[in-house]
Formats: C-alpha cells, structure tokens, sequence
C-alpha cells in the first residue's frame, strides 16, 4: 500500500510529461517536490470533489420533475448523520492536507537551505552553495557572482547539482523571480532582501521571467537559465571572464536607467559589495546606506534612508507651472532612457526602446 | 504668464489628453457619443426625461434602485467584457516577431481596467442590486431603513463608473494591474492621471457601497415582519446580512490604504515609497485585508441566490437550513483571516505561511458543506429544469473544480509555483465566473418575473446558458494548462511558439461567451418584446417559498398592504399550504418616502471634485466640495421627507390585483 | 384577529392592525455601523503608525517634537467638550431648549480651542521642517492626529447647523436623534483621542 502511494504521483507523470508542463515536470530537485504536492494535494481533494459532481449529476437525473418514479419528500431536510458527515469528511481532508501543507511548507521554505539535491541524495559534506545574487531592474535582470567576481544580464548560468543560494533584491518596483523548472518564486522588492535555495538536476535550457507586473518593459524581463555540468560551467565563468568589461557604480547605474528586450550582457569583473548597496539603494555616489541613517530607531525599519535627489513632490505642492500634462499617448512618450545623461535618473518608464549601445557589458549573441 | 494661469483653471488637462490621433477610440467615442445622442434625442421625443427623472433617477423605491444597479452593472460588464476580448486578442497574436496589435501602454490599462471594472461595476452592482431588491420583500417591510441613503449609495456607485469610464476618453486608466500596488502606482512610477482616476473611481464608489452595506444590515436587523426571528430569515437574506457584515467591515480599509497612497501622490507623504521610511509592503498586506473578504462580497450572495433556487426548483426544503446559516458565519469571520495567502512568495516564513495555507484551507469546509447541502435538497426532490436552476447546476459542477484549484493554491509550497500564473488566473475566473456570475444569472431569471410580471424567454435564455459555461470551459482550462507550463499573467508578448495554440483555444472560448452574452441581450429583447406571451398574473410563476412572492407582480409600491405574519421559515409556502387569504379590504394610509433629487446631485458634486482633483483643477475641486458641504446642510433643513399613500388608492391597487387573481382562478384548478 | 384564517387554529397571516413605526427607528443602529466603520479606518491608521512610527529616517523623533504639556491642554479641551455635550443632552432630555443651545454652545468653544491647538502644533511642525513628508513617521502621525481633527472639524459644522435648527424648529424628535447621533459621533471622537494621546504621543515621547 504504502508502496503504491509513494508511487502514486509517478504514475501520473507520463501523462503529464507527454507535453512541456514544466511545472509538472521540472529539472529542479525543490520544483519537482512542489510537483509532487500539487499532485497530492489534488488527488486528496478529488476524493471528496468526483463523489460530488457524481452525486450532482446523478441526483440532477433522478430526481428531475418528470420522472414520477422517483420518491418525492418536500419536507424533508434535517439528517443528524447526514450533517456529520458532510461537515466532517470535508473536514479529515482538510486535516490531511494541513498536515502535508504544515510540514512540505517548512521543509520547502526558500529560506532553508537544501537538505537534498535529489531524493536519495543528500547534500555533499562539504559543498559550499553556490551564492548568486539578483537584482531586478527596470526591466531585465542583473546576476552577480560574487565568488566567481562576474556578472551578467539576462542570463541565468548554474552548475548541475550543486545547491544555488540566491539573494535577491530589486531596484525600484517589486518583481517577482521565477525558473519554473528550478523552483518556486519569489519576490524582488527594493530595499530588501529575499532568499531561494534551489537546484538544477540536469543540463540544459530553461526559462526564467518576472512573474510580477512591474510596467511597460515587463514582457520581457526574460532570462535563459543554463544548467551545466561543472566543468562546463567552469569553461563558462573563463570566458566571461575574458570579455574585459567591469561592473562598477558608473556601469550599474547606466544598467538601472529603463530599457527592454535587453540582449544578454557579461561582466568580466565586479566591484565589490554592490548587491549590498542596492538592496540598501545607495549605489549613487553620495546616497547615504539606510544603516547609517537608522540611528534612532529600536528595531530597523525597511527602507529608512533619505530620498533620493529629484524626488518628485506630492501633487498639492507643485507650482502651476510643474503640474505637467497628462497627454493621452498611443505609443511610448518620453526621451528614450538609454539615451538619457547618467544624471537624469531615467525615471521615464513609459518608454521602452533599446539602445544596446548605450548599456554596459559585453552583449552576448547566439547562447553557448 | 498665460501658460501659468491655463495650468492654474485646467491644471494638467491639455489638449494631448483627447485622443484625438487614436483612431480606434475616436471610433468608439464617435459610437458612444452617436449611441448617446441617439439615446438622448429618443428620450426627448417620446418625452420620457420627466418619466426617467422623477419615476427612476430620483426614486427611493428599494425596487427601482435594485433595477438600477443591474442596469449599470450590465452596462459595465459589457466594457469589460470589450477588455477581455482585447486582451485574448492580443495574446493569442503576439508571439515572436509578431508584437500583438496593442503596444504596452494600452495593453496595461487594458488588463487594469477590466480587473477594476469587473470586480467594482459589475459584480457588486449585481451584487447590490439583487439584495436592494429581494430583501425588503423576503423579510415583509416596504422598504430599506434609509431610503434616500440608498438612492445615494447608488448615484456613488455610478459615480464612480463614469469616472473609470471617463479615463477612456479623457487621458488614461491606471498601468498599474487591478490592486495599484506600490511602489509602482507611487508617484515615483506613475506620475500620470490613471492612478488618481483608480484611487478617485474607488473612492467615491467606495461610499456608495458602504452606506448601501449599512442600510442593509440595519434594514435586516430592524425590518423584518413580525414572526421572523433570525433563525426563520431567509437564506439569501441570512446571506445579505453576512456580506453586508463583511462590507462594513472590509470596505473601511480600503478607504484608509487609498487615502495613503492618495497622501502620497498628492500631499508627497512616506507610506508607500521606497524612501524615508517608506513601506510598500504595508500596501500590499493593507489591500489584501480588504480584498480577500471582499472575495466573499461577492460570493456570499451568490450562495444565497442558490440556496432559494435549489429549494424553490426541487420542491422542497433546504436540507440543513441551520447548517447553512452556520457556514455562512463561519466563511464571514474567517474571511479575515487568510488574506496573506495572496502573497506566500514575500518570504514571510513557513510558519507563517503554514497559518495562513491552513486557514484558507479551512474555508473549504463550511463551502463544502453548503455544497453538500445543495446536492441533498436535490435529493428526493422534483426537481424542475428551469433557467436559475441550470444555471444552479452548471454553478456545482463548475465551482467544485474552482474551490478544489483554489485550495491547491492555498498550500504554500504549491502556490510558489502557481502564484500570478496563468493557473491563478483561471482559478479565480473560474470562482467569480462559475461562483459569482453563475449566481446573478440564476438571480437574474428566477426574480425577473418579480420585478416586471413576466418570465425571461427560456429558449434564448438556455442558448445563452450553453454559450456561457461551454465557452467557460473553453476559454479557462487552456489558462489551467499554460499555468502548469510556467507560463505567467500581464504578459503581452510571448516568444515560446508552441504556446500560441492554447491562446487561440482561449480566445475561441472567449468568442463562444461572447455569442452567450448576446444571447442575453436576445433574451432580454425577446422577453420584452413577447411580454404578454410571458405574463405572469399570479406573482407567484416557480411555486416560492419566501415572502417576495406573496406579492404580485411587480410589486405595488408599498410591496405589502399589510404586513405579513411569519410563522415557518418558509414562510410564503407556509400561507399557501395553510391557505391563508389575503386581506381585500380594511386598507389604511401608508406612510412612505418621498422622492429626492439630493442623491443626484451629492453623487454629482462628488464627480466634479473627484475629476478635478484627478487632474489638478484645485480651484474647481475646493468648490465643488463646497457644493457638497453646502447642499448637505441645506438638504439636513429639509423635515418634510415623507408622505401618506391614502388607503383608497391602496384600496384600487389590491382590488385590481384581486381581480386579476381571480382571472387565473380557473387556469390554476 | 385570525379574520382572514379559513381554519379555526390557523394563526394570523397579515398584521392587520398595524401601529405605525415610529420614524427614523434604525437611525441609531445605522449610526453606530457608520461609527464601527469609521473606527476600522482609525484602526488602519493606527496600524501604520504602529509600523511606521519609528521610522524617522534620520529626521526628527517625537522625544524631540512632541510637547506633552501641550497635548495634556488639548486633552483637556476634548474630554471637556466631551462633558459639556452630555450635560446638553441631559438638558434635551428635560426638554429645555435655551440650556441644551448654551451646552452646545460650549461644547463648540471646546471643540474649537482643541482644533486651535492642534492647528498650533501642526504649524509649529512644519515650521521646524518636521512635515509630512519628512519620514513615514511624520507622515502617519500627520495622518492619523490630522484624521481626527477632520473629523473633529465635521462635527463642528454639524454641531453648529444643529444648533440652527434646534433654535428654529426646537427639540422634536427628529432633531432629538440628530442631536443623539452627533453626541455618539462627538464620545467617538473622544475614545478616538485617547488612543492618540496614549498611543501616539505617550508611547512615541516614551520610545
């Protein structure tokens, strides 16, 4: 019994595996236990959900107005033991399901590091996690190795089997980062941080996106996500390496600036501790880090730094002559922001034009 | 100089804000305005505005208000709906190189304004209208507590709706998805006019539907006939009465995290910035504590309206009257207790996440017995096949498979790869179609013949209930599918070719709803049309159980003559088997409401001051304001809001309704 | 009764005698579900400040802003008007027209020096550059102390068109409930306050 359970949702991936359902089928050891859940969670409610729409239909038939055969009773409805049950059976399944959803919600916090890579595999004795750090910009994705002292855009590079911790934060709006064949999301939110520990089990190439709306460019926050083995991923971190290109404060700053359908980027080098200044927002020169503002306070609160300069004022304190307009536009409005000075912090998100040549980095044509 | 005193009288209202080089929106404006000087020049020449104005836009009649919002709700579910085919359109086109035919700035007030427009000016004026109009009648009074309160709460709520519909033509919606999330709906990120036409339409809106949610609970508790303890209420008001709990109390909170954020842009305060102490997250927990009871807003009635249909169409009984009711409170107080399931991928923890994955799961079981006690009312019933209880039917069998979805999702680890999936977004279309629209339709056809005296025509009715749930089915699975395929919501453009098909599919859905609401609009056509085929004399066409089919048909103005006495829950069925006789004379006066145009007028003002804040005319929101203090106090000078309908003339009322009743005597034996 | 019944136990379907109902007999429920929705705003307001109430962002603390002795005088002037707006509803009661006026006509000079107060304190803030848009800390105190004001302000306005219209039409019924239902929204206010006054500036100077 316990044998066929355990097998239980094996057998329904065949079916499933037939088309791409990357969710139901994922290359990610903490994706595919989420898989599993789904696949529990609904086999457990169909065992009260299938005798309910048999029952509605059957019911629906026999008892309709033609059929006199049927026994009619108007004034019945009360039943001690029909009440029991219909409040109770929902009830144990609810009670099974809080229990797997109690333990399967610790155990696949984001938060937590691995336990495993795979089922039956633990995490190696002594492998260190490899650290990625993310930051969603307006609208593409910047990952920085620090370990490896590179970075790029767009693209999404990690051994096979080796744990990936992921710290995440954003630079102006929230997104949200997601691998569907990796694992579960989660948010990108300025001024925070936010943790995944995730695993890719085999090579390849998969998807990754925002999953949260964040403006115009959103549709194409887009990044290839390359699962390599580790001498290929070895192979790669050289020939980034080679490409020359530093990210610094100047080359993050001009990358922050609004811009779409950004080709992938490589950095050869990094500055040190820039992840940390943007989850703090104090990347541009001059911009104090909230831990040097939260002198005060018991218990830091997010985001306590003062405004950044060209801040725009609340409605009721502009002058006429700063009210602006508020044209009715059926394309982008605005300078293009690629285009725009370092100064001119590019909060016009209403564009949405590359310029490839304005952006730092290395672009990357065709992907290894 | 000139330019300084143009910006001070229109503030940021500029010629650019018309859409004068959009052609198609110069189109549909030409076709609303030729529709509305057509409309206008008709009313003018059949000399229908006295008509109009002094019989309807200015009437306190419980009844008429309920017909109104179902208008204004129909008239906007026919926006949305022009929404979401632009949406299907553009998704199943643009993939590769193909950009679709909507650039992004279109596409993401396409996708905001159908959120808002849905959820706001069309569910809750279904919603608000069906309970303005059946409860007075199921608990016996002649109207609400607060008549002209009602008239007011309406003129808000359509406020509110000119409002949305404003920003079409005139500069643009919010790009900001259905909730405004900060940082993005901040001024930082949306300097434009869209938020403020969001936060301004809601706002007023707002207090239209929280004073129609107070009157309704005080007319619940106050109001009823004498006999009718809570506990012989009927289930659709039982089911009035919790919504309009969990209106008072959710509605509140989105009117404090509007005004923050509207703080934020228009004062330059820190609640919602990514600076000086500014949090963004408090506004996405602060929504949420409204939203997600506002999710049972919506479905509370819904269940009420199936609760009477089951009963009244199998003949029978509810089974489980008490258990019913208990559910009801339950679902209303846990309600309150699951609104960060929206959000598990914030990091909040897995303890916390487990509280509120656990608390969401146990909604499910008060739904599930009330599901279960549906299905056992049909049990042993004769069940009759008519419009509301298909629609009742097609509700079980499609809301299992939302509610099941909808658990699935409340368990954390499963929602980190499903959440703002296009799986999430089937799931909740399949719950506010299946659940919420499924119910007004049912609504909508089992009292239609209470409010105008004749029945709805069955056989459009039953095209249009086919077209409805098979272009459901049609339009949503394929989302089910592509959410298992990781792919996500609000994404304009695609580049994976293979997911086109499923779009399509969609898309096709889409169009087999769309034939379903033309069917509706055929429906109501034709039932107009062949009224006198459709007439209903008795007032009492499906054998109900419940006081508003005591009443003919439509009901006079005072809805009872004399107020009935309630002895059994059923308590309409419970006169007919005990052949109680309707009282034919004896009649007194009746003291009733008078009419008002202060309803009008306030919700008006409220306009003017909203679209002058909305676009910088400080000068003209400040009087307008004025306008609204001014008129309320003069209004408050105004003692004499009642007046005596003379027992004669109820006397002529309930002798012609006594004489056509005895015209059906015959038909009946 | 049972004249319409065809039975003889068959109770009565139809009041057929009815009493009419006294007017406006749900105003008061309706008012206390306006108030109890009005509260869930202030509860909202309170929970910002519960969150944001130490977010200074390096700008000023309420140790540094807050003068005490001053709120205590503008306390005072509430819980005052608080109690001259009992005794005018102890004078309506009797029935005495020119002593519920001069009741009222004290609760608004309470209500007016609180307001004056309060107007003081704010200037006095922006004056120092601790304005809303300092830090969230000063923007949620602004919003939740400036709520209450607005609110004190509506009653004001209400209190005097009342007081117009008890003059002129006297103390009938309808006046009576309007009278009750300004004395709910002026206690409500009061409760309100002290929350403010505890949580706001009593806790913040204590924080």
């Amino acid at each position: 019994m316990t044998r066929f359970l355990r097998a239980l949702p094996l057998l329904a991936l065949p079916a499933l595996a037939g088309c791409d359902w990357v969710v139901m089928n994922p290359a990610g050891d903490v994706a595919r236990q989420q898989a599993n859940l789904i696949l529990w969670s609904t086999f457990l409610m169909l065992l009260i959900i299938v005798p309910v729409m048999v029952l509605t239909v059957l019911f629906a038939w026999r008892y309709r107005a033609t059929n006199r055969d049927a026994e009619y009773k108007p004034d019945w409805d009360h039943s001690t033991g029909l009440e029991l049950v219909i409040w109770s059976a929902p009830l144990l399944i609810i009670i099974a399901l809080g229990a797997l959803t109690w333990v399967a919600t610790h155990t696949l916090d984001p938060y937590r590091p691995l336990s495993r890579l795979a089922a039956g595999k633990p995490v190696p004795a002594g492998q260190r996690p490899l650290e990625v750090q993310v930051v969603s910009l307006d609208w593409k994705w910047l990952f920085i190795y620090p370990e490896q002292g590179i970075a790029t855009v767009n693209e999404l590079v990690v051994p096979v089997d080796r744990q990936v911790r992921f710290r995440l934060t954003s630079s102006s709006v929230m997104n949200t980062f997601y691998v569907p064949a990796m694992a579960g999301m989660i948010y990108t939110m300025p001024g925070m941080e936010t943790k995944l520990h995730a695993v890719l089990n085999r090579p390849g190439r998969f998807e990754g996106a925002s999953a949260n709306y964040s403006g115009a460019g959103f549709s194409d926050m887009r990044f290839p996500t390359l699962a390599m083995d580790s001498t290929g991923f070895d192979r790669w971190v050289a020939a980034v390496k080679g490409g020359g290109q530093r990210l610094d404060t100047r080359a993050y700053l001009t990358l922050e600036r609004p811009s779409e359908k950004v080709p992938t980027l490589r950095f050869a080098a990094i500055e040190p501790r820039l992840f940390e200044r943007a989850v703090q927002m104090c990347v541009r020169p001059g911009q104090a880090c909230m831990g040097d503002t939260m002198g005060h306070g018991t218990h830091p609160p997010v985001n306590n730094r003062p405004a950044q300069p060209g801040r725009p004022e609340g409605a009721l304190q502009k002058e006429p002559g700063e009210k602006g307009s508020s044209p009715h536009m059926s394309a982008p409005h605005g300078q293009p922001a690629g285009n725009a000075s370092p100064e001119d912090d590019g909060s016009n998100r209403n564009m949405t034009r590359l310029d490839p040549h304005a952006l730092p980095g290395r672009p990357v044509s065709g992907l290894s | 100089m000139s330019d300084t005193l143009l910006k001070t009288i229109f503030g940021r209202l500029t010629l650019e804000s018309f859409p004068i080089h959009e052609p198609i929106l110069i189109a549909t404006f030409a076709m609303v305005a030729l529709g509305g000087v057509a409309l206008v020049g008709a009313l003018t020449y059949f000399k229908l505005w006295g008509w109009l104005w002094r019989d309807w836009f200015t009437s306190v009649d419980h009844k008429k208000i309920g017909i109104m919002y179902m208008v204004l709700g129909l008239v906007m579910l026919l926006r949305g709906f022009a929404d979401a085919i632009m949406m299907r359109l553009q998704q199943a086109m643009a993939f590769g190189g193909n950009e679709g035919y909507l650039n992004a700035h279109h596409y993401d007030q396409i996708f905001t304004a159908h959120g808002v427009i849905m959820i706001f000016f069309v569910a809750m004026p279904f919603v608000t209208g069906l309970m303005n109009y059946v409860v007075p009648l199921q608990i016996g009074a002649r109207d609400v507590s607060f008549p002209f309160l009602n008239n007011f709460s309406f003129w808000m709520t359509t406020a509110g709706a000119v409002i949305v519909m404003a920003s079409l033509f005139v500069g643009e919606f919010a790009r900001t998805g259905w909730l405004a999330m900060a940082p993005l709906s901040g001024l930082d990120y949306s300097p434009d006019v869209g938020v403020d036409y969001y936060i301004w339409a809601l706002q007023v809106a707002g207090v239209g539907t929280l004073l129609s949610g107070v009157n309704l609970i005080a007319t619940i508790v106050k109001m009823r006939a004498p006999g009718m303890t809570l506990m012989k209420m009927p289930i659709f008001t039982w089911s009035a009465l919790t919504t309009n709990v969990l209106i008072v109390a959710a509605f509140p909170i989105l009117t404090a995290v509007l005004a923050m954020l509207s703080l934020d842009r228009y004062v330059g305060t820190n609640f919602f910035t990514n600076t000086l102490g500014g949090n963004p997250m408090m506004y996405v927990n602060m929504i949420w504590i409204w939203g997600h009871p506002e999710v049972y807003i919506l479905i509370l009635p819904a269940f009420g309206v199936f609760s009477e249909v089951t009963s009244t169409f199998t003949g029978k009984r509810l089974f489980g009257y008490t258990s019913m009711v208990y559910a009801l409170l339950v679902i209303t107080i846990l309600a309150y207790l699951v609104w960060l399931h929206h959000f598990f991928t914030m990091g909040s923890g897995a303890s916390v996440n487990s509280f509120f994955g656990i608390t969401t799961m146990i909604i499910s079981i008060p739904t599930g017995a009330k599901i279960f006690n549906w299905l056992f009312t049909m049990y042993k019933g004769r069940i009759r096949f008519e419009l509301p209880m298909m629609w009742t039917i097609a509700f079980m069998l499609t809301f299992v498979i939302g509610g099941m979805t909808g658990v699935l999702l409340a368990v954390p680890p499963a929602d980190f790869v499903l959440h703002n999936s296009l799986f999430l977004v089937a799931h909740f279309h399949n719950v506010i179609i299946g659940g919420v629209l499924f119910g007004m339709f049912a609504g909508i056809n089992y009292w239609w013949p209470k409010a105008f005296g004749y029945t709805l025509d069955k056989r459009w009715g039953t095209i249009s209930f086919w077209c409805w749930v098979v272009g459901f089915w049609v339009a949503f699975t394929p989302l089910y599918i592509l959410g298992l395929m990781g792919v996500t919501r609000r994404l304009r453009h695609f580049e994976d070719p293979s997911l086109q098909i499923w779009f399509v599919i969609a898309g096709i859905g889409v169009a087999i709803i769309a034939m379903g609401i033309l069917a509706l609009l055929i429906q109501l056509y034709v039932s107009v049309r062949d009224r006198e085929r459709l007439r209903d004399v008795t007032g009492d066409p499906w054998g109900g159980r419940t006081l508003e089919w005591a009443t003919s048909s439509p009901p006079p103005e005072y809805n009872f003559a004399f107020t009935p006495v309630v002895h059994d829950l059923d308590a309409w069925y419970d006169m007919k088997s005990r052949e109680a006789e309707r009282p034919v004379g004896g009649f007194r006066d009746i003291h009733m409401p008078k009419n008002t145009a202060a309803g009008v007028v306030l919700a008006g003002l409220s306009a003017v001051t909203a679209l002058a804040m909305i676009w910088y005319m400080w000068w003209l929101a400040i009087l307008a304001f004025a306008g609204i203090v001014g008129f309320a106090i003069w209004h408050s000078f105004d003692y004499d809001g009642d007046y005596h309908i003379p027992a004669e003339e109820v006397a002529r009322v309930e002798d012609a309704r006594t004489h056509s009743l005895a015209s059906t005597k015959p038909a009946e034996a | 009764m049972a004249t319409t019944a065809a039975g003889t136990e068959a109770p009565a379907f139809y009041d057929l005698d009815p009493h009419e109902h006294p007017a406006g007999g749900s105003t008061m429920l309706g008012f206390w579900l306006y108030l109890m929705s009005d509260c869930l705003i202030f509860a909202m307001l309170f929970a910002a400040w519960g969150v944001y109430g130490s977010a200074y962002a390096g700008g000023p603390t309420p140790k540094e802003l807050f003068d005490l002795k001053l709120v205590a005088v503008n306390t005072a002037m509430l819980l005052f008007s608080s109690l001259t707006y009992g005794l005018a509803m102890i004078a309506s009661d009797e029935d005495r027209r020119g002593a519920t006026l001069g009741w009222l006509a004290a609760t608004a000079v309470f209500g007016a020096a609180f307001l004056g107060i309060e107007l003081y304190e704010f200037s006095h803030l922006l004056h120092e550059g601790a304005g809303p848009q300092r830090s969230a800390f000063l923007s949620s105190f602004f919003t939740l102390v400036g709520t209450h004001g607005l609110h004190v302000t509506f009653g004001l306005v209400w209190l005097a068109v009342l007081m117009v219209q008890v003059a002129r039409g006297g103390l009938i019924p309808a006046n009576v409930r309007r009278l009750q239902c300004l004395s709910l929204f002026w206690h409500f206010l009061d409760v309100i306050w002290i929350g403010v006054f505890t949580f706001v500036y009593l806790l913040g100077v204590l924080r």
